[in-house]
């Protein structure tokens, strides 16, 4: 150093002071063509909606909703962001917490959604939305603290099940799907003997492979040890062990297309999707989002075979309830410091009206959640799983979304490793509870 | 370097003399900085300043901070778990098997594009035909971003893909695997593919390296009855000293953090068995809101690499950095 420390910071503190000024100006001047500018004073609102409706029809559909909300409100801007899923997941948090978040913004509900509403970062429209929640009935539960607040609205609800290609499992001689998993052992016999790969398995995602432990101990274990396992993070029941059994004794029959561990889910011809979407294998376990998803990975945009959808096969001795179904549902909520709170919250209402449910139904996208929007299904599929929604005794929540982010991931990548040979039924369970420790 | 006197035009180069102050002839004291001269190191550096702290140090400073949480990322910290989450992290078995994969990356690096890089540099440094396409043809994949050399490998690997079709076609069929799957086999892959991908940039360092070699040298040697290879060994090698350490340190600092690659080729996850430092930070980081445990991940990778680059520059980059090196910083 042979420079007086003291000079050293009179240099940076002009540095810094220089720079922070000139910063300031520039923010100034910026402020005031920005997109809040234009707020209050004129009557006119400008509302940001970001949702993962990045393909069409969704992101047709939901244009198509903001513009007739705007039609209704003509003071009201609705700027859509469409978002991919998975960024648009880390983006919400980063934007909730950064404290410049978008008036309405997509909401999976669970967990995660009470802490949000907790951290005083959602809306409460407990009140101001109360004739679309009443209408909904149950399906807003999800999107309820314990306390009883609604923090967000549903606008689909679908459980899972096995898509199949009918045609393939006519060629195979499988005339009834399977009710059992002998059954199911039997068809992936015979729609190897075809020579087509009997289940699609997109492995590099992890939660496809971890959905059939999910049904499995859907299977094994009653309601309860997984609804307490939830809250206490307490995996000590047995039936948790006996999924992994089951689903390893299932994979020993080589089910998977080959190359299973490095397929993605629905990304490319070469994923999971893609095969059963191209006719190279028979059947996917899945939510209520795959037809879409098998639409968009064909040339022409339209399958040219036969879909079909059975639910997930009964465990014999198992204690759940065969029936007993799985699913998500995708909602949305406002921002707690929204320049327009009621405007937001009708907003969300406006979203789940019947016509809007209706015509969401008729883009084959999903299941709508308030009743009298299932007459715009038109797809058959779609129409048999709204039919055994309505059947099932009980919907769970998807395991991953149920234990949250940080059990559920841990629990996808443990049955994961265990497909790839890396893991145990036992392990598993280990795996779980080491990642209940880490919260 | 070479020992520069700063003088009022050139206010940049001070700080780095200052390091080399104790052997050289010392610079004269500029105690008598004129209010116009300070202004201007403000305005020139001021505005770098500024980004480098926000950017850089005060992000490091909050991973230090939130490392000391367990938090989801909603509302402010709040369950303070002193060290629990780096306890935490180096009794994991799956992030003790991330450490071991960089270090395989590190060292596997270092033994296969050294000295391979090392033999297609003195080969293309001679007089041959085609020399400049050859080396384009080097240096093409280091041009291609991470991103899109990992789209278009990920198209190639799978098991019905093009790699395993020729496999297939030369009669191979023994050799095929699903590259981007197997946990047997993913490790060598991606080795395969970051050596592909940087012996471009290895070749082009060694290169220019060469190019600084006086001439005189191996026509001297020549003339006492050197061969080709004996000129090699004993004279371009050893004079490329400076340049061979630098691209190791490049490679070993780049073999620890890396990432891009084996996150687009199949996530770098523990099932695939090729899980890096920084895809399990990101696994934890991101995926599984687990911000306060990513953040004590993120502190190891950085003390880790930090402390490799300080010891490796202290001990083996010390004769070609001397001078270069601020002193007292660490």
């Amino acid at each position: 150093m042979n420079r007086p420390k003291t000079s050293r910071f009179i240099a940076l503190a002009a540095a810094s002071a220089l720079t922070l000024g000139l910063a300031a100006c520039g923010q100034d001047g910026g402020d005031e063509g920005g997109d809040w500018g234009d707020g209050n004073a004129s009557g006119k609102v400008t509302l940001t909606w970001w949702h993962n409706g990045t393909a069409e029809p969704s992101l047709s559909y939901y244009q198509s909703v903001a513009d007739a909300f705007t039609a209704d409100h003509p003071d009201v801007t609705i700027e859509v962001t469409p978002i991919q899923n998975e960024d648009l997941q880390t983006k919400i948090i980063a934007a909730l917490q950064g404290g410049d978040a978008p008036d309405i913004f997509a909401q999976w509900g669970g967990q995660e959604g009470t802490d949000q509403f907790n951290a005083g970062q959602v809306l409460d429209i407990t009140q101001s939305s109360a004739a679309a929640i009443e209408a909904m009935g149950a399906a807003v539960d999800g999107w309820t603290t314990p306390e009883g607040n609604v923090y967000g609205l549903p606008f689909t609800m679908g459980i899972g099940g096995v898509y199949y290609n009918v045609d393939l499992f006519q060629q195979a001689g499988i005339s009834q799907p399977p009710s059992t998993m002998e059954e199911l052992a039997d068809a992936v016999g015979k729609l190897k003997a075809i020579g087509v790969a009997p289940v699609a398995l997109g492995g590099v995602d992890e939660w496809p492979a971890a959905h059939g432990w999910y049904w499995l101990s859907l299977r094994e274990c009653t309601k309860d040890p997984r609804d307490h396992a939830a809250v206490t993070k307490d995996f000590s029941d047995e039936c948790f062990v006996k999924a992994g059994e089951d689903l390893a004794a299932f994979a020993a029959t080589s089910p998977f297309q080959e190359g299973f561990m490095s397929a993605s889910a629905q990304q490319g011809a070469q994923s999971s999707a893609g095969l059963l979407a191209n006719g190279q294998a028979a059947m996917e376990l899945m939510g209520v989002w795959e037809p879409a998803v098998l639409k968009g990975l064909t040339d022409s945009g339209e399958l040219d075979f036969e879909l079909g959808w059975f639910s997930f096969p009964a465990v014999a001795g198992g204690k759940g309830d065969p029936k007993a179904a799985m699913g998500g549902g995708d909602g949305f909520s406002c921002w707690s410091k929204t320049e327009a709170p009621e405007v937001c919250s009708e907003f969300l209402s406006f979203i789940v009206n019947v016509d809007n449910q209706v015509a969401f139904a008729q883009t084959g996208i999903g299941v709508p959640v308030t009743p009298g929007g299932e007459a715009g299904l038109a797809d058959e599929v779609l129409k048999t799983v709204a039919e055994n929604t309505a059947a099932a005794p009980y919907v769970e929540l998807w395991l991953d979304k149920l234990f949250g982010n940080n059990v559920g991931g841990a629990l996808n990548t443990a049955v994961t490793e265990m497909l790839g040979g890396a893991n145990t039924p036992a392990g598993i369970v280990q795996s779980l509870k080491d990642a209940a420790e880490l919260e | 370097m070479t020992a520069v006197i700063p003088s009022e035009a050139t206010p940049g180069t001070d700080d780095r003399a200052a390091g080399s102050g104790r052997r050289r002839p010392r610079a004269p004291r500029r105690s008598g900085l004129s209010f116009r001269t300070r202004g201007e190191i403000a305005l020139f550096t001021g505005p770098a300043l500024i980004v480098y702290i926000g950017f850089v140090f005060v992000p490091i400073a909050l991973a230090a901070y939130y490392g000391f949480f367990t938090w989801n990322g909603v509302g402010a910290p709040t369950k303070f778990v002193g060290a629990d989450n780096y306890i935490r992290a180096f009794t994991d078995p799956n992030f003790l098997k991330a450490i071991q994969h960089n270090a395989f990356y590190v060292i596997a690096s270092l033994v296969v594009q050294g000295p391979l890089a090392l033999l297609v540099a003195l080969l293309i440094n001679r007089r041959i035909r085609l020399r400049g396409m050859f080396r384009l043809l080097l240096f093409a994949p280091y041009v291609l971003s991470e991103a899109v050399a990992g789209v278009a490998w990920r198209l190639l690997l799978p098991p019905g893909g093009a790699i395993n079709a020729i496999l297939g076609g030369l009669g191979l069929d023994s050799w095929k695997h699903d590259w981007l799957g197997d946990p047997s086999v993913t490790n060598w892959t991606v080795l395969v593919l970051i050596s592909w991908k940087y012996l471009g940039f290895a070749v082009v360092l060694f290169l220019a390296g060469m190019q600084s070699i006086p001439d005189e040298l191996s026509e001297a040697a020549s003339i006492d009855g050197a061969g080709y290879w004996q000129t090699q060994l004993r004279i371009t090698i050893p004079l490329l000293g400076p340049t061979i350490r630098i691209w190791a340190f490049l490679s070993i600092i780049g073999s620890m953090q890396l990432f891009d690659l084996p996150y687009i080729l199949n996530g770098g996850r523990p099932a695939t068995g090729n899980q890096t430092m920084a895809t399990y930070m990101m696994l934890y980081g991101q995926e599984r809101h687990m911000y306060g445990f990513g953040s004590a991940v993120a502190v190891i990778l950085f003390v880790l690499s930090l402390a490799v680059a300080l010891v490796y520059q202290r001990l083996v980059l010390r004769r070609d950095t001397e001078g270069a090196l601020t002193r007292g910083v660490f």
